[in-house]
C-alpha cells in the first residue's frame, strides 16, 4: 500500500462528486442528486500517460474538474504528492497548483480574449514570482518555440489565431509553472483532424522531455491509443475498465468498453461492411 | 439519368480580407438511391458546395459566380428564390450538424415534423400529426406511453442523439428525392453515432432516398458510402468508388488524409501530419492546390492546372503525376 | 520543427526578432464603429459639443447672468442671435451654460452609477451564492422605490444641491448597471478561460479586475452611453418639477420649463433648449447602437 503511493503521483481513493439537484424558489430542498463520479480510484505513476475514454455524461470532465478543484469532490481522497487535495483550504490549494495543470477542450473559449498572448503566458509566472518582470519576455520567447509558435507573435491576441495554434498557446501556459502533472481535457476535440495530429505529436514530445505524467481525457478512443500507456473507460461515473492500452482497444473485456470499440468507424470499407452484418 | 448534377460550381465570398474562392470549379453528381461521401477538412469547401444549390448561402457576401446544379432536369443555380423554397424541405432536405441550433427550442418535436408537411403538401393538421408520429416511430424516437407523448416533448427534453433523429425525421416525414447530410454525426459520442448512421441507411432503403454525406471522417464514409468525393481548397481531388478510394487511392491528398489518421500508426510513433497549411483562398491559385504541400510534387504541378481526368472506370483524380503514369 | 506558421509567414519581410502588433478586439471594434456613419456623426457632434462646453466662458457673448430688463423676452436678432428671455437674457449664453450644466450632471451622475454598479455587480455575479442573493434582493428592494420621492426627500434633508443631484441621479442608475454587470459576469464565469485562471491559482481579486470585468466592458459601455441621455432626461423633468438646478444658473431642463411656461408668446424660449436637447440625446443614441453593434461578439471575424 505505501510501496504505491510512494511511486503514484497522484492516487484517487473511491472520489465522489454528486451535484444536488434542487427545487423551491424561497426554501431550496435538495430532491434528488446527479452521481456524475460516482467512487473513481485510480493510482497514476510519475511519467506515466493514462488515457481517460468515456462518452459523454460518462464523468470523465467532472473527474478532471474534481481532481483540480474545479468541483468540490463529495467524497473520496485525492492524494497529490501525498497530501490529499480534497481537504486542502482554497489558500492551501493554491500553493500547489502550480503543479497540477490542466488543458482545456475549447481553444476559443480558455483563452482571456483581451490578452495577448505574452500576457496570458506571462502571467501565471509572473504571479507565481517564478520568474522577474524583465525576465519574462524571454521566457515566453522559449515557452513559444517549444509549443511551436514563432515568438514575434507574441504581442498577437487569440483571435488572431487558428485553433491549433490557440491550442499551443493553451499549452504553452499550462507549461509555464513547469507542472508535474498535467489533465488534457479533450485537447484536440475541436481541432481539424489534420491539425489534431500536429497537437498531439506535440503533446507526446512535451511529455517525453519533460517526463510529465499525462491525464489524457477523451471520447475518441482512436487518440487516447495511440498516446497512453494504461487506458481507463468511464460510464455512469465509474471506471468499468482498466489496463494497458493496447490490450483494452485489441481485446476488451467489460460488454460496455466492447460496445464502445465496436462501435468506432475503421476506414476500411470492407471490416465495415463485415461488422454492418454482425450487428443485424 | 443523375438525380442531381452539379457542374462547374464556383462560389466566391466577397469580403473585406479579398475574395474567398470557397468552391472553385466542383462537378460531381449522384444517382437516385445512392449514397454520395464528401470528404474534406474544414475549408475545403464541402458545406458551401452543398449549401450553394440551395440557395443557402448569404449573398452578399457570397455569390455563385458560375456553374450549374441539375436536379431531376431544373437548374438550381438559375430557379428563382421562390422555386428553390418549394423544393427545400420537400424534394431535397438538409440536416446539420448541431441538434441543438436545428431545431426550434420553443416549439414542440411534434409540430416540429409536421411543420414541412403542412408548408409543402396541402394535408389537414390531423393527417400531419399521424405522419408526424409515424416518423418519429420509424426514427426510433420511442412513444412509451403510448399517448403521443413523444409528439410533444421539446428539444431541450432531449439527449443530442434524440435531437439528431428528430432532425432525421423532419428531414424525410416529406419524403424527398435527396438529403443532405452536413457532418451529422461529428457532434454525437461513438455509440450514438453508429445508431444514427445506421438509421440514416434504414431510412435510405426504406424510402428510396438518395443521400450526400458530407464528413471530415473517413471511418463514417468507408462504413456508409457507395461512391466518395474528396474535397481540397474548393476543388475536388479524386472521385471513385468507396473500395477503390479506401484500397488504391488515387490522389496523394486521399493517400495523406488516410495516413493522418490516428489508427494508421502504432502508439508511440509520431503521428503523420501534412506539412503545410492549407492554401489562402483569397488569392488565385495556380496550378495544383495540394502541390505546396505534396512530397511528390514537380515543377509541372505548380504550374499546370490540376483538371479532373479519370483514371478508372468511374475513378478520377485531378492529379497530373497519377493522370500520366507517373504515381 | 515550429510548422504551424500562418502561411503568411512564407513572404513576410518583417524583422523576425522584433514582435509583430496584434490587432485587439478593441481596435476591431473601432473599425467596424467607423463605418457606421450615424454613429461617428453622434460622436463627432458630442466631440464638438464638448469642446464649446468647455470654451464657454470665453466663447458665450455675454455674461450669463446680463440681465437687459428694458428689453424683455426679444426674438432673435443680430445681437441676441437666439433671443433674450424675460429678464433680458440672452438666450444663447445660456443655452450655453446651460448645456454645461446639463453635460456635467449627465456625465457625473453616470459616472457615479458606472462605478459603483460594475464593482457591485461584479462581485454579486462572481461570488454567487449567498452573497449575490442578499446583495441582489437588496437592488430588487431599492428598485421599488419610487424615485421622484426619495429625490425629493433628499433635496428636503439636504437642500438643494448640485453634488446631491449627481449623488441622487447616480444612486438610481447604478441599479440597473448592476444588474447587467452581474448577468454577464455570471455567464463569463462558465468561460473556460475563467477555470483556467482559477487552476493557474490566481486570486479572486485578479480574476474579477483583469480577466472579467475587461470582458464585461463591452455591455457596460454600450449601456453607459444609453443611460447618459437618461439621466440627462431626469435632470430635465426634476428641473421641470423645480427641483432640479436653480436660476440664475440653468441646465437645459430649467430653459426648457421656463420656455413652455410662455411657449406660445415666447416660442423661441422653448424651441432653442429643446432642439440643443434633442439633439445631444439624438447623438448619445446613434452613438449608443452603434457601439453596440460595433462591439457584438458575433460580429467579430474569426
Amino acid at each position: 500500500m505505501t510501496g504505491a503511493s510512494a511511486k503514484s503521483l497522484l492516487s484517487l481513493r473511491d472520489v465522489k462528486t454528486y451535484f444536488p439537484v434542487t427545487r423551491g424558489v424561497l426554501f431550496e430542498r435538495t430532491v434528488s442528486v446527479v452521481k456524475a463520479v460516482d467512487g473513481v480510484s485510480l493510482d497514476v505513476s510519475r511519467g506515466e500517460v493514462v488515457g481517460l475514454v468515456g462518452e459523454s455524461g460518462c464523468g470523465k470532465s467532472t473527474l478532471a474538474r474534481t481532481i483540480v478543484r474545479l468541483e468540490p469532490p463529495t467524497a473520496g481522497q485525492i492524494l497529490f504528492e501525498d497530501r490529499d487535495l480534497a481537504a486542502l483550504s482554497p489558500r492551501e490549494m493554491r500553493s500547489v497548483r502550480p503543479r497540477l495543470q490542466m488543458v482545456f477542450q475549447d481553444p476559443y473559449a480558455s483563452l482571456n480574449p483581451r490578452m495577448t498572448v505574452f500576457d496570458a503566458i506571462a502571467e501565471p509566472m509572473l504571479v507565481h514570482r517564478v520568474v522577474r518582470r524583465r525576465e519574462s519576455a524571454g521566457k515566453v520567447a522559449q515557452l513559444m518555440e517549444q509549443v511551436g509558435l514563432a515568438r514575434r507573435y507574441m504581442k498577437k491576441y487569440p483571435h488572431e489565431f487558428s485553433g491549433g495554434q490557440r491550442q499551443r498557446i493553451a499549452i504553452a501556459r499550462a507549461l509555464a509553472l513547469d507542472p508535474q502533472l498535467i489533465i488534457a481535457d479533450e485537447p484536440v476535440s475541436a481541432l481539424d483532424v489534420s491539425v489534431q495530429a500536429q497537437i498531439l505529436n506535440l503533446i507526446r514530445r512535451l511529455c517525453d522531455e519533460r517526463n510529465l505524467t499525462l491525464i489524457l481525457i477523451s471520447h475518441d478512443v482512436a487518440v487516447v491509443r495511440h498516446l497512453s500507456h494504461r487506458i481507463a473507460v468511464m460510464y455512469n461515473g465509474k471506471i468499468v475498465e482498466l489496463g494497458e492500452a493496447e490490450q483494452v482497444c485489441a481485446a476488451p473485456r467489460h460488454p460496455y468498453t466492447k460496445k464502445l470499440i465496436g462501435a468506432i468507424p475503421v476506414p476500411d470499407p470492407d471490416k465495415e461492411a463485415a461488422r454492418l452484418r454482425a450487428r443485424q | 439519368m443523375p438525380l442531381l448534377e452539379v457542374n462547374d460550381l464556383r462560389t466566391w465570398f466577397y469580403t473585406r480580407n479579398g475574395t474567398v474562392r470557397a468552391v472553385d470549379g466542383v462537378s460531381f453528381h449522384v444517382e437516385p438511391g445512392e449514397t454520395l461521401g464528401i470528404v474534406g477538412e474544414s475549408g475545403s469547401g464541402k458545406s458551401v458546395a452543398n449549401l450553394s444549390y440551395l440557395g443557402l448561402i448569404p449573398s452578399p457576401p457570397g455569390k455563385i459566380v458560375s456553374g450549374s446544379a441539375h436536379f431531376d432536369g431544373l437548374d438550381l443555380v438559375k430557379a428563382p428564390a421562390g422555386v428553390l423554397r418549394s423544393i427545400r424541405g420537400k424534394r431535397i432536405s438538409m440536416i446539420f450538424q448541431d441538434p441543438m441550433t436545428a431545431l426550434n427550442p420553443y416549439m414542440t418535436v411534434g409540430n416540429q415534423v409536421m411543420e414541412p408537411l403542412l408548408v409543402h403538401e396541402e394535408v389537414a393538421r390531423s393527417e400531419a400529426a399521424e405522419r408526424a408520429g409515424q416518423m418519429l416511430d420509424a426514427v426510433g424516437l420511442q412513444d412509451a406511453s403510448g399517448e403521443e407523448a413523444h409528439m410533444r416533448a421539446y428539444p431541450h427534453q432531449l439527449s443530442g442523439g434524440m435531437r439528431q433523429r428528430v432532425m432525421i425525421a423532419m428531414a424525410l416525414v416529406t419524403n424527398p428525392q435527396l438529403l443532405v447530410a452536413d457532418e451529422p454525426t461529428t457532434a454525437l459520442d461513438v455509440t450514438v453515432q453508429a445508431q444514427i448512421l445506421a438509421l440514416i441507411k434504414k431510412m435510405q432503403e426504406r424510402l428510396g432516398t438518395a443521400v450526400i454525406l458530407i464528413t471530415h471522417n473517413l471511418g463514417v464514409i468507408a462504413g456508409t458510402c457507395d461512391r466518395v468525393v474528396v474535397m481540397y481548397a474548393g476543388r475536388i481531388m479524386e472521385s471513385a468508388p468507396t473500395r477503390e478510394l479506401f484500397y488504391s487511392p488515387r490522389h496523394p491528398y486521399t493517400r495523406a488524409l488516410m495516413d493522418s489518421m490516428p489508427s494508421a500508426k502504432s502508439p508511440g510513433e509520431d503521428l503523420y501530419t501534412i506539412p503545410g497549411l492549407p492554401p489562402e483562398l483569397t488569392s488565385e491559385i495556380v496550378g495544383c492546390p495540394f502541390a505546396p504541400r505534396c512530397a511528390h510534387a514537380v515543377d509541372a504541378c505548380r504550374q499546370r492546372p490540376a483538371v479532373l481526368k479519370p483514371v478508372g472506370p468511374e475513378h478520377q483524380t485531378a492529379c497530373t503525376r497519377v493522370q500520366e503514369g507517373g504515381l | 520543427m515550429p510548422d504551424t506558421m500562418q502561411t503568411g509567414d512564407v513572404t513576410a519581410t518583417g524583422d523576425p526578432a522584433r514582435p509583430e502588433k496584434g490587432t485587439s478586439l478593441w481596435k476591431d471594434a473601432l473599425h467596424r464603429l467607423a463605418k457606421n456613419r450615424l454613429a461617428v456623426g453622434g460622436a463627432v457632434f458630442l466631440a464638438m459639443l464638448g469642446v464649446i462646453a468647455l470654451a464657454t466662458p470665453w466663447i458665450a457673448p455675454y455674461v450669463y447672468d446680463a440681465q437687459d430688463l428694458k428689453l424683455g423676452a426679444s426674438a432673435p436678432s443680430a445681437d441676441h442671435w437666439l433671443g433674450t428671455d424675460r429678464l433680458g437674457r440672452d438666450l444663447l449664453t445660456r443655452i450655453l451654460y446651460g448645456g454645461r450644466i446639463s453635460l456635467m450632471v449627465g456625465f457625473a451622475a453616470t459616472g457615479v452609477s458606472l462605478l459603483v454598479g460594475v464593482l457591485y455587480g461584479a462581485i454579486a455575479g462572481y461570488t454567487g451564492g449567498r452573497t449575490d442573493s442578499v446583495m441582489m434582493r437588496t437592488v430588487d428592494i431599492m428598485y421599488a422605490l419610487p424615485f421622484t420621492i426619495f429625490v425629493v426627500i433628499l433635496m428636503v434633508f439636504f437642500g438643494r444641491n448640485m453634488m446631491l443631484l449627481f449623488l441622487a441621479i447616480g444612486a438610481v442608475q447604478w441599479l440597473t448597471m448592476a444588474r447587467i454587470v452581474r448577468g454577464q459576469v455570471m455567464s463569463l464565469k462558465q468561460a473556460d478561460f475563467v477555470d483556467a485562471a482559477v487552476v493557474l491559482g490566481y486570486s479572486r481579486r485578479r480574476i474579477i479586475t483583469r480577466h472579467i470585468i475587461p470582458n464585461v466592458l463591452g455591455p457596460v459601455i454600450v449601456y453607459t452611453t444609453l443611460t447618459i441621455p437618461n439621466v440627462m432626461l431626469l435632470e430635465a423633468f426634476l428641473s421641470f418639477l423645480g427641483l432640479g438646478v436653480q436660476p440664475p444658473m440653468s441646465s437645459w431642463g430649467v430653459l426648457i420649463k421656463e420656455g413652455a411656461d410662455v411657449m406660445e408668446e415666447y416660442p423661441w424660449m422653448l424651441l432653442f433648449p429643446s432642439l440643443a436637447l434633442s439633439a445631444t440625446l439624438f447623438a448619445l443614441n446613434f452613438l449608443g447602437d452603434g457601439l453596440r453593434d460595433a462591439l457584438d461578439p458575433r460580429a467579430a471575424k474569426d
